[in-house]
């Protein structure tokens, strides 16, 4: 890794070993890895992140030892598992759980990622690579879902596999083949099963990579200042293995609270009714990560559009390190930018929210407008009859006519309608709306926010280096101790 | 400073995840019911300490058999399940399941469906605590043919459904209530109004009856009293390593907020004169 090597073998054996195979002197080097001095607790989550990943294989495998990848036999496997074997009960939730746990994790990595600068040069590949642990992520997770088989797994399968017979010309071939058949069937859930083991082990080569790329990139910082002295430096260990381990601490404490006392809180009730592909669930919603992007796949009406804006919605961030040509790194210095970034982080949570709902629901309402909704038992009452001679636009024009009509005698009180043939439609802002929105601002940020902001906005005047920040103007004071 | 930042970032971090949580649930909420029809109930198993009423699972269970068993099945459980550890039959004296005579006596009532190990016939033998609850139908054919729709298995219904044990409570008592004007017309034969129920149409008719059952502890057995032995019954059958979980829970918080102040005062210590 990066930086000449401070590991000096002391022992013959560590000499042998280490003439052959420097395995000790690269452990020694990530120990002593010379780190930013002013890294702040959001920096604690690349460690948090591993923990989640180890966490996450080891207890799947645990899982994967007594459960069956069959539609007869997966529901009730996993029931076996919490009931009779030894910590079934715990291991399952924690996996189940430890899922949520590892996605808010990897969000506010993200967004420290996008606060702090960290994918500009020269980090565009840890960025790049963390896209692809995060898209691998997505697939793991999904895949992962169907297979306790319970209504959500098997209606959050049809759903998203359906997205993909969106594409044109193969899109149904490219369903089949997915699914195994024509539809989630026995076969799709052998197949997801095999890849749900498949894919967390991809992601741990690819963090192997991340770290990599970081470790010879070296560590951004709060005010995306490069390192520029030893004396910005301290040693990985013990600093930040002792920061690391009370911010583990702290998410360790999160994470117990909902795996203890609330292990169902972060998951959907239908998930406990075993899968019945006739009957389907009122509303399907997939689990809370992927609510925002759920949001953008239905922002739009047709399926294509909203497979590709959801598609791009991940894809803007591979691009992201040349969207944002700006020198400055740290919003800390970008103050224009910095309040774009936080509507941003609300925009996210907002497609949450959306994601979770009825897009038809209504999110405020202002007042209500009188629809006719029976225009013939309108026509009845007053004795009325519908036109029936003269052209097809005549005819149009005349019933639009009595429609009007009709709308004008609607006895709207209040709130709601008291004439029959009369419906109050609220009026104000629905969640479809406000998905669109809060959609076109997330793309808004990307393409022409941060271009534009490069372009446009003076920077605030930056410290010259780690060490002047952390001290003010006098970097001749102690620094004291490091080694 | 510094602390209290961090708590107030985790404070965050746990209100975000709640909310996007309850967001998921508030899209599942039913839409119109009429005032009381959602009954919430301080439940014994709710709060970080809590527990099952064992007396009122006991009950529950007698409900269960004499009332739900005629359509209800429970896939999930075994009789032995009933004295395990934290279940509501548990016995000191008995900590092998198996061995519990109550359990072996519950067990022997049921005719299981088995092999004879000579010649290969069908046959059929009294339960034993290791077997299963039979099921009730053959199949689901079976199942709907009899009674319109398929009744569901009732081992994981409490978490099954949104409301967890208030909804079933809820539910079982909901058959009171006057239905909409809205609705008339709409519920057709073998359907019942309950707005407990999405939907608010049920095919299940009211089946508790004041004095149904003759409990055998001598409480006497009122709608309300049914309905909230048989929920403690089965919210034990949907969780039945509940009590275990939060003990387990309160240790390892307890260890973890030690051990997360041990690792403060070092991180403190180690950074005593550095300046960052």
């Amino acid at each position: 890794m990066s930086g000449p090597s401070t590991y000096i073998p002391r022992t013959g054996i560590e000499k042998w070993v280490d003439e052959r195979l420097p395995i000790i002197r690269m452990g020694s080097d990530f120990m002593t890895y010379p780190s930013p001095r002013n890294l702040n607790y959001w920096y604690a989550f690349g460690g948090i992140l591993t923990l989640c990943l180890m966490t996450q294989i080891i207890t799947g495998i645990i899982i994967a030892m007594h459960y069956t990848p069959t539609i007869d036999g997966a529901f009730d496997s996993l029931q076996r598992f919490k009931r009779d074997v030894n910590f079934g009960w715990l291991i399952q939730p924690m996996h189940a759980v430890g899922a949520s746990m590892f996605f808010l994790a990897v969000y506010i990595h993200m967004f420290r990622g996008l606060y702090y600068g960290s994918y500009k040069a020269p980090r565009e590949l840890i960025w790049i690579l963390g896209c692809v642990i995060y898209l691998l992520m997505m697939a793991t997770a999904f895949l992962g879902y169907t297979l306790p088989w319970g209504q959500m797994s098997f209606w959050g399968a049809t759903v998203i596999t359906g997205f993909f017979g969106a594409v044109p010309v193969v899109g149904e071939s490219l369903q089949q083949w997915l699914l195994g058949g024509y539809s989630v069937s026995n076969a799709t859930l052998q197949r997801f099963f095999s890849l749900h083991y498949l894919l967390p082990f991809v992601i741990a080569a690819i963090v192997g990579l991340h770290v990599w790329a970081l470790h010879h990139a070296g560590q951004n910082n709060p005010i995306g200042i490069s390192v520029k002295t030893k004396k910005d430096t301290l040693s990985f260990h013990p600093y930040y293995t002792v920061k690391d381990a009370f911010a583990i601490g702290i998410f360790l404490l999160i994470f117990c609270f909902f795996l203890f006392f609330q292990p169902d809180a972060l998951g959907h009730a239908d998930n406990y009714i075993k899968a019945d592909p006739l009957v389907t669930p009122a509303h399907i919603v997939p689990e809370w990560y992927f609510l925002p992007f759920y949001a953008i796949l239905r922002a739009v009406e047709s399926k294509l559009m909203g497979l590709l804006l959801m598609v791009g919605a991940i894809a803007v961030l591979f691009v992201l390190p040349w969207l944002d040509f700006s020198k400055v790194r740290s919003m800390r210095f970008r103050p224009v930018t910095r309040l774009f970034f936080i509507v941003f982080v609300v925009m996210c949570f907002i497609l949450g929210w959306c994601g979770a709902e009825t897009p038809d629901n209504m999110v405020f309402t202002v007042g209500y407008k009188p629809v006719v909704t029976d225009l013939a038992a309108y026509l009845e009452l007053t004795g009325g009859t519908l036109p029936s001679i003269g052209t097809d636009r005549e005819i149009a024009a005349a019933t639009a006519e009595l429609t009007k009509a009709a709308e004008e005698t609607c006895n709207l009180d209040g709130s709601k309608s008291l004439t029959e043939y009369c419906e109050a439609k609220p009026l104000g802002l629905n969640f479809l709306w406000l998905t669109r929105l809060a959609t076109a601002y997330y793309f808004a940020y990307f393409l022409f926010i941060l271009p534009a902001m490069s372009l446009i906005e003076t920077p605030k005047k930056r410290p010259d280096s780690i060490t002047e920040s952390v001290l003010g103007h006098n970097t001749n004071a102690a620094l004291a101790p490091a080694e | 400073m510094k602390t209290i930042k961090t708590l107030l970032v985790a404070a965050s971090m746990g209100i975000a995840t709640l909310g996007a949580a309850s967001a998921v649930y508030a899209a599942g909420a039913p839409s119109e019911m009429p005032d009381g029809a959602m009954k919430h109930k301080k439940w014994s198993f709710n709060g970080p300490f809590g527990t099952y009423d064992k007396a009122a699972a006991q009950r529950g269970f007698q409900v269960y058999r004499e009332v739900c068993a005629s359509c209800h099945a429970l896939d999930q459980l075994a009789f032995r399940h009933l004295a395990e550890k934290g279940a509501p039959f548990y016995n000191e004296d008995f900590p092998n399941p198996n061995d519990n005579p109550l359990i072996k006596g519950f067990a022997a009532e049921y005719e299981i469906a088995d092999i004879d190990g000579d010649d290969g016939s069908a046959i059929t033998r009294p339960g034993i605590p290791a077997d299963k609850f039979p099921p009730v139908y053959a199949n689901d054919i079976e199942a709907a043919s009899v009674n319109g729709k398929p009744p569901p298995d009732l081992s994981v219904m409490v978490k099954a459904r949104g409301g967890g044990a208030d909804y079933l409570y809820s539910l079982l008592l909901g058959y009171e209530y006057d239905m909409p004007e809205s609705m008339e017309g709409t519920v057709g034969v073998g359907s019942y109004y309950n707005p407990v129920m999405e939907g608010a149409v049920i095919a299940m008719p009211p089946q508790l009856v004041e004095g149904a059952i003759e409990y055998e502890d001598g409480t006497e057995a009122t709608k309300e009293q049914m309905a909230y032995d048989v929920t403690q019954f089965l919210a034990w059958s949907a969780d039945p390593k509940l009590e275990q979980r939060k003990r387990v829970g309160f240790g390892t918080m307890f260890y973890l907020g030690i051990l997360t102040i041990l690792l403060y005062l070092s991180y403190r210590q180690v950074w005593k004169d550095v300046e960052h």
